[in-house]
């Protein structure tokens, strides 16, 4: 797959195609097997257009086009869809139980990132968390909505006012990732990025005792 | 000749007088539905010339061209232009020209209505482009998410220009909702009963009916935002006890349907070409006729799928995620019923089977990644991504550009009376065809590689740059596409050949007259006897020109057509109103009322709210006569009475839609205060009403005696005046007592309530003072009770209004 193998690796920092986490895997996952369906699907609709204009001589069952194409074909793939991703959805829920939290507040256009429990001090614009563990972000917003979103880690939650929202994202291994805000916040909102660090164990601890990284 | 005398005797009856006078006194739905079409033509390429800046940003990483500031109204207006001005009207547009002529009648139902909703729309899209003209458009998306469009992150009059603008084209969408659904359900030939009607009217039916209930939660959002914004009236700031998911969720109770409804007319244009193109009767009427009425019915079940991230239980998520995989099943009946029936006929590549096809590929695509988008977890990836920004265009410009192209060559001979010359469509199809597929196909890919929707520069490293390079320039390769097909209608309408009366051979009404069509479309109505009647009846166009159907000859110069019940039995003939200056001068004063709100210059409000009120007085009094005429003679030796003197006047049946609309409103209101009370952090119960059994208990005595006052033997409706302005008191009372309205969102709650039950008492008060003068004036009897029964209609909605507001404000309080 050309394309494919264009996206894995660093030329694409934001890409969710290039999972470094169980969840953003897991989805990328689930995008390629609907991507190989949806292709089908629609080699299928257009074959059967295009056999359309070929002259010959046929009757047509209605019953096979309307019950069969119309019904039983998209039920039977919708509900293997589905239930798949109800499994997948309670898997990568927010808030698993163990995972440590940290919090995320947005503001236009700013990021603030503090790490109740530990001894680190808040953060500005980079995340730091351990790697190979699960965190919960625990979002909240100083003004409009914004929303968290680091591609390679895991979906996206909305930051809203009064609300706090929890997002559990998780890097397998340490490195750098990527993050920006995904919903329109105003004038600085293209602008509205962050960066998330993932510490190996040691380099963690010595982060959460109150070090500078 | 006697056709041609007829045609001379109707044509001076139903035509429009020549010059400016004709221009601003038209109501022939013919014209209303050339210049909806026209129009929205014009906003489309307004919306195309801000894409195409969009393109031009976007082509290049940390691109120059515009700042954010100009760029986030581009991106804003874009959409709602596409969305307000151009798709939904496009269609009305359609459906006003189309309906009566495929329906085998004269005028749609309430002429005077969509020149009205006609008037509307200019001027509020006018308001519109004004604001981008004076570069203070609407810059919050076109979802306007609050809090960023609430006023302290929007001070500007920028979001003021959306509220009330778009409010203010949202009344012609009403109008043209009920036109179509009283039209369809009533004004048709004699003996087409509603399993005859050619699918088209079956998918506008059905499409009309969302309107009615997909609009009002809009509205009502926009009038809440914009009394937060003007007054301070908090609904969704969360200080103060609102919630700005209340406004997500009104918008997408109405956004999501909205799509549906955009493109449940465009595929009823698939179903009415397709067949033809094909040369067989369409597979599977019945269950196609099920399946969009299963569209519209599911379509309002999952607007949440617009809020996977907002914060929603995981399992409330997978309720929605289903609602939203299921209306797969009702499209693709459809998709497959299209298949089917060009394998059963003989398809021919004419133009419009072309971009048929282009509807196809492009649809079914759209509809796919709509299938992936409707998967939770894919869609905490996807959501607000280019990855989404090409899905929506896909289903878009698929599922209703497409079809409406098709839809264009199909008709266009219908309405030129021209065939084409030149052969400039195919080249217009493979343009827009493949410079779309460029434009989006791989914003798909962009948006999974991380790019955010409404963004106007994006760094080198991010790895965006040739797939926004290619898309923009895919993106002047469709505009130029389009630019072609404007140039060819354009020519067909001036150069090109007469073309003979039927020429793609269809079997439907419309292809019955002559075209362009006369303005009173036939010159008498049909007996129709099966789903296609001009099939097998080669000479039915010169029978009803020669005056032998229905309604054959021209009588006191009235506007004659007939009502028929839901079989096709004839009711009787409604006497439509002529021109008149009516509709634009009531549609200016209304437009008065929209400008002194944006201009803040709240002391002219009333008076212009007075001076639509006078003229909607005026409007309803115009009409009616003071003699009974009994049975008058319809042709085919039958008879049947005026609209006057019938027991279900068209009014009654538009009240009763227009009230349906209204509810939603008020139900949409209802749904807010249990939304705010339960969900909203910063709830302030000490700032409810203290409640009172007692206002509650006089309410609904003052509503029963309303009601049963009302119900006099001889139709005075007039005496339940009393009971009104004893619920309006009491309504008025229980808000002096209450919680100032700008201090916290339950106070807010309790004043718009009781604004809206007082409103609905003066509108029934006015009704109720109008019979009163109707009946003093002569024009009510006994056979001519419609009037009495409308306005009793609006009195018990007001009663009712008046009992559920005294209740929806003191029980939370009582309750607690």
């Amino acid at each position: 797959m050309f394309i494919a193998s264009a996206l894995s690796g660093c030329d694409a920092p934001l890409s969710a195609l290039a999972p470094a986490g169980p969840t953003a895997s897991a989805i990328a996952e689930l995008w390629w097997i609907m991507l190989a369906g949806a292709a089908g699907i629609l080699a299928l609709v257009l074959g059967l257009l295009a056999l359309s204009f070929r002259r010959r001589s046929r009757t047509a069952p209605e019953r096979l086009w309307l019950i069969g194409g119309g019904i039983i074909f998209p039920i039977t793939l919708l509900t293997a869809l589905l239930a798949a991703a109800i499994v997948l959805g309670e898997r990568s829920i927010p808030a698993r139980a163990g995972a440590m939290e940290v919090e995320a507040e947005s503001s236009q256009y700013r990021w603030r990132f503090s790490y109740p429990g530990t001894g680190a001090l808040p953060t500005d614009e980079t995340l730091h968390i351990p790697a190979g563990r699960p965190v919960t972000v625990a979002l909240s917003t100083k003004d409009v909505i914004h929303s968290f979103w680091v591609p390679r880690l895991g979906g996206k939650m909305d930051a809203i006012p009064g609300h706090v929202n929890r997002l559990t994202i998780q890097a397998s291994v340490p490195g750098t990732y990527f993050g920006l805000c995904a919903e329109y916040c105003g004038v600085g909102h293209s602008r509205h990025g962050f960066q998330v660090i993932a510490h190996a164990p040691a380099e963690w601890r010595a982060f959460a005792a109150g070090g500078r990284p | 000749m006697k056709a041609l005398r007829l045609h001379r005797e109707l044509s001076a009856i139903w035509g429009a007088p020549p010059g400016w006078r004709g221009t601003i006194s038209t109501v022939n739905h013919s014209d209303i539905g050339r210049r909806l079409i026209l129009a929205a033509f014009a906003f489309f390429a307004i919306g195309g010339v801000l894409a195409m800046l969009i393109r031009a940003q976007l082509a290049t990483p940390r691109s120059a061209f515009i700042g954010p500031e100009i760029y986030n109204q581009l991106f804003t207006m874009h959409g709602s232009i596409m969305m307000f001005l151009f798709a939904i009207p496009m269609f009305e547009g359609l459906a006003m020209y189309m309906l009566p002529k495929l329906l085998g009648t004269r005028d749609l139902a309430f002429p005077r209505l969509s020149a009205y909703g006609w008037w509307c729309y200019l001027f509020g899209g006018s308001l519109l482009i004004l604001s981008l003209l004076l570069g203070v458009a609407p810059d919050s998306g076109w979802f306007m998410y609050t809090p960023l469009s609430s006023k302290p992150y929007s001070p500007g009059i920028n979001a003021d220009f959306w509220l009330l603008g778009i409010t203010f084209v949202e009344i012609s969408a009403i109008a043209a909702a009920v036109e179509i659904s009283v039209s369809i359900l009533r004004v048709r030939a004699p003996g087409m009963s509603l399993d005859r009607m050619p699918l088209f009217a079956w998918y506008l039916l059905a499409t009309a009916l969302m309107m009615l209930i997909g609009f009002p939660p809009l509205i009502l959002g926009s009038i809440l935002l914009e009394l937060e914004r003007a007054f301070g009236w908090p609904f969704f700031d969360t200080a103060r006890g609102g919630d700005p998911l209340l406004w997500q969720h009104l918008f997408w109770l109405f956004g999501h349907p909205e799509v549906y409804i955009i493109f449940i007319p465009a595929a009823g244009v698939v179903s009415t070409v397709l067949p033809v193109m094909a040369r067989t009767p369409i597979l599977g009427y019945r269950i196609i006729v099920a399946s969009v009425l299963a569209l519209a019915f599911l379509s309002f079940g999952l607007w949440v799928h617009h809020m996977f991230t907002v914060g929603i239980p995981h399992m409330a998520l997978a309720f929605f995620s289903a609602a939203s995989t299921l209306v797969a099943v009702p499209t693709g009946v459809q998709i497959f019923a299209w298949l089917g029936t060009l394998w059963a006929g003989r398809p021919q590549m004419k133009l419009p089977m072309l971009y048929l096809i282009g509807f196809f590929v492009t649809f079914v695509m759209g509809g796919l990644t709509g299938v992936m988008v409707a998967v939770v977890p894919f869609d905490w990836q996807a959501h607000d991504t280019a990855f989404v920004t090409a899905h929506l265009h896909y289903v878009l410009v698929g599922g209703f550009v497409f079809p409406m192209l098709a839809g264009a060559y199909y008709w266009l001979p219908h309405f030129t009376g021209r065939q084409r010359t030149f052969r400039l469509g195919e080249a217009a199809f493979w343009l827009i065809f493949i410079g779309f597929h460029l434009t989006f196909f791989l914003l798909h890919l962009a948006g999974l590689l991380g790019q955010p929707r409404r963004i106007e520069s994006y760094p080198e490293a991010a790895g965006w740059t040739w797939i926004n390079l290619i898309s923009s320039v895919g993106g002047f390769v469709m505009a130029i596409g389009f630019a072609l097909f404007a140039i060819d209608i354009a020519l067909q309408l001036f150069l090109a050949r007469r073309a003979p009366r039927n020429p793609w051979g269809a079997g439907t009404l419309e292809w019955a007259m002559m075209t362009p069509p006369a303005p009173y479309n036939i010159a008498s109505l049909p007996r129709v006897g099966s789903r296609e009647p001009v099939y097998g009846e080669p000479d039915l166009a010169n029978e009803l020109a020669r005056g032998e159907g229905y309604l054959g000859a021209a009588r006191n110069g009235w506007r004659e057509t007939l009502a028929v019940d839901l079989k096709g039995q004839i009711r009787h003939i409604i006497v439509l109103p002529s021109n008149t200056r009516l509709p634009i001068c009531t549609a200016l004063a209304t437009g008065c009322f929209f400008v002194a709100l944006l201009l803040k210059l709240y002391w002219l409000a009333p008076f212009a709210v007075a001076l639509v009120a006078l003229l909607g007085w005026r409007w309803a009094w115009v009409l009616g006569r003071c003699e009974d005429l009994g049975l008058l003679p319809i042709g085919r030796g039958e008879t049947a009475p005026t609209h006057a003197e019938a027991d279900d006047p068209p009014g009654w049946l538009g009240s009763g839609f227009l009230l349906l609309a209204d509810a939603t409103l008020f139900g949409s209101l209802l749904f807010g205060q249990v939304f705010l009370i339960v969900v909203a952090p910063n709830w302030r119960s000490d700032h409810m009403v203290v409640g009172s059994w007692l206002v509650i208990a006089i309410a609904a005595a003052a509503a029963l005696l309303a009601g049963a006052l009302a119900r006099s033997a001889d139709m005075r409706v007039e005496r339940a005046i009393p009971g009104h302005l004893l619920l309006a008191a009491t309504l008025a009372v229980s808000q002096w007592q209450a919680p100032a309205p700008s201090g916290s969102a339950a106070g807010a709650l309790v004043g718009m309530l009781n604004g809206y039950g007082l409103l609905h008492i003066a509108i029934a008060l006015l009704m109720l003072v109008f019979v009163c003068f109707r009946h003093r004036a002569g024009f009510l009897s006994a056979a001519r009770s419609s009037e009495p029964r409308i306005a009793r209609l609006w009195s018990d909605y007001a009663a009712g209004v008046g009992v559920v507001v005294a209740l929806a404000s003191q029980l939370p309080a009582l309750l607690r």
